[in-house]
């Protein structure tokens, strides 16, 4: 596991019936899937839903004890083709994963989930990824809702009403035998709050029960003439019966009924912004006691239409507010209307930003527009973020120079073992004189498009960089083109997609596969390939012996990639062979934040304890450094940094090792390999030293200081009493 | 109904940092504190899991009372997910530039906002990567702090963190609580600490700095500089950016304290052995030039000995003879620096005492944080390289090696990989002693005659522009700035330089040439392939002017 305990969010998963739990939204998710009596859970890491996976992993008592099963899906596919258990039995399950990227890979299984319907409630909970913050393309997971017809849960961003929603997306699955996606917004994922807990529930059936007691019905599997079935049953069954379950259990709600003739339509994540937004206008306040009749749609699909027609019966305009695009939700809602006869003004994408996170300042303007034209004297306030740019009451009237805030993208960690992998690959180019098309994946190693790599030229999506590079490889081409991989990538499905696609078509590709030990980027999860034993799974797989087993035959691994020299021959070695076949090196070194998350507290207990420990950090001499920055630009460490030159002669600011510095020893490395500059110097600092230590020390001291008195006294002649 | 505006809002708090800056601990204190004073709390961020030193926002709301107590149609208060431009009560920005952003986005504003910032920098990869000086003004970061908020806390809160071997957040939180701007006591504010029960006690002693810290006031930005035509003595400066912090301010002030004594009691900033150098400095040169020249003179007798300093001297006094009376005496002054640094190149003699040096051991271990007495080794990162040697030895010799393939070999094997010299250690401190023993050879070097050729053919041009254009022969002498690194890098320093000094003299005449090769030399200073150089050159050929080089892209 990520060396990294999750014990206490554990703790909370067991608080009983009646009690308050505090956390975040995510954790309340998990406990919500123990209390609506789920059978099995899986799925696959990635923000923001990571810390689901990670809880439920450190829960394994827990889950025993329920008779819940858990597992770490290979891949989305995985995690959604897991549902399949509950096609043909009354097992509640659900799995989760990051959407857009997870629901593209989950698709296929989700399409065949939905083609054949479920018995047992299945939950799919989307931790989507949109907006600010956000590490992926810009997509909805309403897409996918639509096209496979599950229904999609959008519950406002509280935390109540996201544990209702665990449960009612249970009943609602089994109500209308559809898989439910739940949405969870990426904020409301790391939303803080607290509800009130119910027991865990045992599932009535557990998965034992289930292999236990097999069946089968031929209906349920997707091939004609069940699919055909399938298909009308859709409209004809189940989309009625979800329909009469969200009615009548009010998933929707209404708010404000009656107070005005103008009416404003919101998806249920987006209702906190809208309510901030009217608070701002003065039409509503910190309880939602809205003055504009307001409908939350916290079941963005699908949409009821009697109830969208009950709910603008009695209004001249409706405004809708739903983010991002294409707008599916307005498009719908134009069809009802029309389709109704119904003469209402529909705004929406016309007052609002057609794609891009709805911010409270946008939502704000837009409703100003709105009720500005429909319900002029409601409008009380006018908040300043209103004022034009120009105005010096505007939150936005220039009050920095835009050239002193420079952007600041996430970069890799101090200590990252894979800065040393692009400083080598940066300087065996350099040696070879030639750049190269990279054909870059997801995780960490991304980071090495920006400064100072840039490195790598297009992302195709997570285990694809193999993939990415297939039609750059040229027979007659002077070099080869490089992709670069992770090893969570490489599992999740670059082995096959990248590698097994490279052998079989032969490419003369160099795949580089950064392996750190845990899918690193989600947070340290375990895979095949990771190093440390494992209770609950099977680790200790090298990549190597799996791309030697699908037809490699130039592999190479390297066990310190901190030897930046060694790797740099290997990387113009591979470059320059002339044998055929894909070249795949696997550069090992373990994540260095999972390093120091568990070497930390060890050093310092060992310290504690009086044993001897050396504490290694690196420094720049800045009488020797001349101010180049060369070495940032072959490295990019956040330690390494630049400070006010000490020197009065000197202008240019010299370089500088903050104390972050973990001694990962990259900066020493790369002076060497790239012959850069005698100013890097590593301290060796040790505690408890042993008594072989101190005579040394002793003996040493002496011949230094019998040496250097020639040289301080003959300084001392030029040199100032007091050295300025 | 208007509950907004007069008055019925959560206080909103929202803090920008950098991830794996500890914001997310931060950002749970204050809901932590907010819980136990009866405040309905939230708070929500957007931290990717692992996407180190972005920048990111921790946003918090705090709605006094609990539950509705009426008939209302929630039951908790509907707090918002984003900081609302303009509504903000509490910025906490983790560094200089964070603050500056925090002022752009709108969080910050001067009708409601308490900033708390950190003075410190934590510099982006642009301002870094410079082979010159990249960094912003920090000034105008200060000024727009300033100017952004309605009180503005401001202190290097890192630094004080770092005394109390803590983290920043735990400093920032205490200058929350000391800010006033949240209606808790202080006891509160330390409750939260304890109960999340980590590293407690540094924490606390963070804590308690910050809330002092925030009883100070704020750094005030420094008035804009005067401008260099007014007379008067030179404005010291370091670097590009003015001083902002205690520390730099102090610089400043030291430097000021300096130069007035390089004009009251020279000799004082010199050793026993360079009295008459001192003396000559006050005898020959303007006095705003003397304290730069008395640097020089330290350096270039430690460097060398006297005579060296002798001809320091004596070349730099050959500006001093067509220095402008009674101005700042920049040409002197900017010779005085430039050529002490020339003539002070860095060989491996040089690098090898820099490394011996008593004070030296000392500052490492300052910075390793050792105790007195704890043990440290230093081990320092060689890499020489054959032409380097070759460099160091006596004329004919290093001909010899330069051009011996038997000894490029035998010393590229052993250097190839670089070298791990322990100066710590009886052996390494004697190699990197007996190379430094090496200095009297030096003036018989290879590389020794070809600097001072250099110099002098620099130091000619300089005078000759001097006759006709005072400012041209400045930047000329300023030129030396891009002679910097070592190997390759200093490889591409000499080629910049050559093609500046032959702009140079193709300009000499024009009424631009001064600000024409300032230019060319911000170009030269931009990248380390030269594109930027050539391309401000093709510029200049083709007659357009020069466009003034744009923050690094």
């Amino acid at each position: 596991m990520a060396e990294r305990s999750f014990a206490h969010e554990v703790r909370k998963l067991r608080t009983g019936a009646g009690d308050t739990l505090s956390g975040e939204g995510i954790l309340a998710v998990t406990k919500a899937l123990l209390q609506s009596g789920v059978a099995y859970v899986g799925g696959y890491q990635g923000a923001p839903i990571s810390h689901l996976m990670d809880v439920l992993g450190d829960a394994h008592e827990i889950l025993e004890e329920l008779g819940v099963y858990f597992e770490n899906s290979a891949s989305e596919a995985t995690a959604a083709a897991m549902l399949a258990a509950s096609v043909n039995y009354p097992l509640r399950g659900a799995v989760t994963f990051k959407s857009t990227v997870g629901t593209n890979v989950a698709s296929d299984a989700l399409a065949n989930l939905s083609s054949g319907g479920v018995r047992g409630g299945a939950l799919v909970i989307v931790g989507e990824d949109y907006g600010e913050g956000s590490s992926i393309m810009q997509e909805r997971s309403h897409a996918f809702a639509m096209k496979s017809q599950m229904w999609l849960l959008d519950p406002r961003p509280n935390i109540e009403a996201i544990v209702n929603a665990v449960e009612a997306g249970f009943e609602l699955s089994e109500a209308s035998s559809t898989p439910v996606m739940l949405q969870l917004r990426l904020r409301s994922c790391h939303l803080y709050g607290s509800f009130t807990a119910k027991d865990n529930v045992r599932p009535p059936m557990t998965v034992k029960d289930a292999v236990e007691n097999p069946s089968r019905q031929l209906d349920r599997i997707v091939l004609p003439p069940a699919s055909f079935l399938h298909e009308k049953e859709k409209i004809e069954d189940r989309w009625p019966a979800a329909v009469e379950y969200i009615t009548s259990h009010g998933l929707n709600e209404v708010l404000g009924a009656g107070t005005s003739d103008v009416g404003i339509i919101v998806q249920g994540g987006v209702y906190n912004t809208l309510n901030r937004a009217m608070e701002l206008l003065g039409v509503s306040d910190a309880y939602g006691n809205t003055q504009v009749p307001t409908y939350v749609m916290n079941v963005t699909y699908p949409v009821v239409d009697a109830e969208i027609l009950d709910f603008v019966a009695d209004k001249r305009a409706v405004l809708l507010l739903e983010e991002g695009q294409p707008d599916y939700i307005e498009q719908n809602l134009n069809a009802i209307l029309r389709r109704a006869g119904s003469d209402v003004a529909l705004h929406g994408k016309d007052l609002l930003p057609v794609a891009g996170e709805y911010t409270a300042t946008v939502v704000t303007q837009a409703l100003h527009a709105f009720l500005s034209k429909y319900l002029p004297g409601t409008v009380a306030e006018r908040p300043a973020l209103l004022l034009p740019h120009s105005d010096p009451g505007s939150p936005f009237a220039p009050r920095v120079e835009a050239s002193v805030v420079r952007t600041r993208p996430p970069g890799l960690c101090t200590g990252c073992p894979e800065r040393p992998i692009f400083s080598a690959l940066k300087l065996a180019e350099k040696e070879t004189g030639k750049k190269h098309h990279v054909s870059a994946d997801i995780g960490c190693h991304l980071f090495a498009i920006n400064e100072p790599f840039n490195l790598g030229a297009t992302t195709m999506g997570y285990g694809l960089g193999s993939a990415g590079a297939a039609a750059l490889n040229s027979k007659d081409a002077d070099r080869r083109t490089v992709a670069v991989m992770g090893d969570g990538g490489f599992w999740h499905n670059g082995l096959t997609s990248g590698v097994g696609n490279a052998v079989f078509n032969q490419s003369d590709q160099l795949l580089l596969v950064v392996d750190n030990a845990y899918s690193a980027a989600t947070g340290g999860q375990d895979v095949l390939s990771s190093r440390a034993d494992s209770a609950l799974r099977s680790t200790k797989h090298p990549i190597e012996k799996a791309v030697r087993g699908i037809g490699v035959t130039w592999a190479r691994t390297v066990t310190n990639t901190y030897k930046i020299g060694e790797l740099k021959d290997l990387f113009v070695k591979a470059l320059t062979t002339k044998e055929p076949g894909p070249k795949v090196i696997v550069a090992q070194s373990e994540c260095q934040l999972n390093k120091q998350r568990r070497e930390k507290p060890q050093r310092a207990k060992a310290i504690k304890e009086g044993k001897r420990v050396v504490k290694e950090r690196f420094g720049v001499d800045a009488d020797t450094c001349t101010g180049d920055h060369a070495c940032i630009r072959v490295s990019g460490c956040p330690s390494l940094s630049i400070k006010a030159n000490p020197d009065p002669m000197r202008t240019d600011p010299v370089a500088t090792v903050l104390d972050s510095c973990v001694g990962c020893g990259v900066c020493g490395a790369n002076a060497h390999a790239a012959s850069l500059c005698p100013s890097f110097y590593r301290s060796d600092l040790v505690f408890n030293p042993t008594w072989r230590d101190r005579t040394l020390a002793w003996l040493r001291a002496r011949w230094i200081g019998a040496l250097s008195l020639g040289v301080e006294r003959r300084a001392d002649r030029f040199e100032p009493a007091e050295v300025n | 109904m208007s509950s907004w505006s007069s008055g019925r809002r959560p206080i909103t708090i929202a803090i920008l940092a950098m991830g794996g800056e500890g914001g997310g601990v931060l950002a749970d204190w204050i809901v932590a504190v907010g819980e136990n004073a009866g405040y309905h709390s939230q708070n929500t961020s957007v931290a990717g899991v692992a996407q180190r030193t972005g920048a990111t926002v921790y946003y918090v709301e705090l709605y006094p009372g609990g539950r509705s107590q009426g008939d209302d149609v929630r039951r908790e208060p509907v707090l918002s997910l984003f900081p609302t431009p303009g509504e903000v009560d509490i910025v906490i920005a983790s560094e200089l530039m964070e603050a500056g952003r925090a002022i752009q986005r709108g969080f910050s504003t001067p009708d409601r906002t308490t900033l708390i910032a950190s003075t410190n920098r934590v510099y982006s990869m642009d301002e870094k990567l410079a082979l010159g000086d990249g960094r912003v003004d920090s000034n105008t970061l200060l000024e727009a702090a300033h100017a952004g908020a309605k009180h503005f806390i401001g202190a290097d809160f890192m630094e004080l963190a770092l005394a109390a071997r803590s983290v920043i957040s735990a400093s920032l939180f205490g200058a929350l609580a000391g800010s006033g701007a949240l209606p808790f006591d202080r006891t509160g504010f330390e409750d939260a600490i304890r109960a999340s029960g980590k590293g407690v006690d540094a924490s606390l002693a963070a804590f308690a700095a910050g809330y002092d810290a925030a009883q100070r006031p704020a750094p005030l930005p420094l008035p804009a500089a005067p401008t260099p035509a007014s007379g008067g003595p030179v404005a010291v400066t370091i670097g590009l950016s003015r001083p902002v912090d205690p520390a730099e301010e102090a610089a400043t002030a030291a430097e000021k304290r300096r130069e007035e004594q390089a004009v009251r009691d020279p000799g004082a900033l010199v050793g026993a052995a360079l009295q008459h150098a001192a003396a000559r400095v006050t005898a020959d040169f303007p006095a705003p030039a003397r304290s730069m020249l008395l640097h020089g003179v330290v350096r270039t007798a430690v460097y060398q000995d006297t005579r060296y300093t002798d001809a320091y001297l004596d070349r730099v006094a050959r500006f001093a003879a067509v220095e402008r009376p009674d101005g700042p005496a920049r040409l002197t002054t900017e010779a005085a620096r430039h050529i002490a640094l020339w003539m002070c190149y860095q060989d491996t003699i040089q690098v090898a005492q820099q490394k011996i040096r008593r004070r030296r051991l000392d500052g490492v271990r300052t910075e390793a944080k050792a105790a007195p007495g704890q043990l440290l080794n230093v081990r320092e990162y060689l890499h020489p390289q054959v032409e380097e040697i070759a460099d160091t030895l006596p004329t004919a010799l290093g001909r010899w090696v330069a051009g011996s393939a038997w000894f490029g070999k035998a010393v590229g094997r052993l250097t190839r990989n670089g070298m791990i010299v322990n100066t710590t250690g009886i052996i390494g401190f004697t190699m990197l002693w007996a190379m430094a023993m090496f200095r009297p050879l030096r003036p018989r070097s290879l590389r020794f005659g070809r600097e001072q050729a250099a110099i002098d053919a620099w130091l000619d041009q300089a005078l000759a522009a001097a006759a006709i254009d005072y400012d041209l022969a400045c930047e000329i002498v300023e030129c030396q700035r891009v002679l910097k690194g070592y190997g390759a890098t200093h490889q591409h320093g000499t080629e910049s330089f050559a093609i500046l000094l032959a702009e140079a003299a193709a300009l000499a005449g024009r009424p631009d040439a001064a600000a024409t090769l300032v230019r060319l030399r911000d170009a030269a200073l931009a990248d380390e392939d030269g594109s930027a150089l050539q391309q401000a050159r093709a510029e200049l050929a083709s007659g357009a002017p020069v466009p003034e080089l744009s923050p690094v892209a």
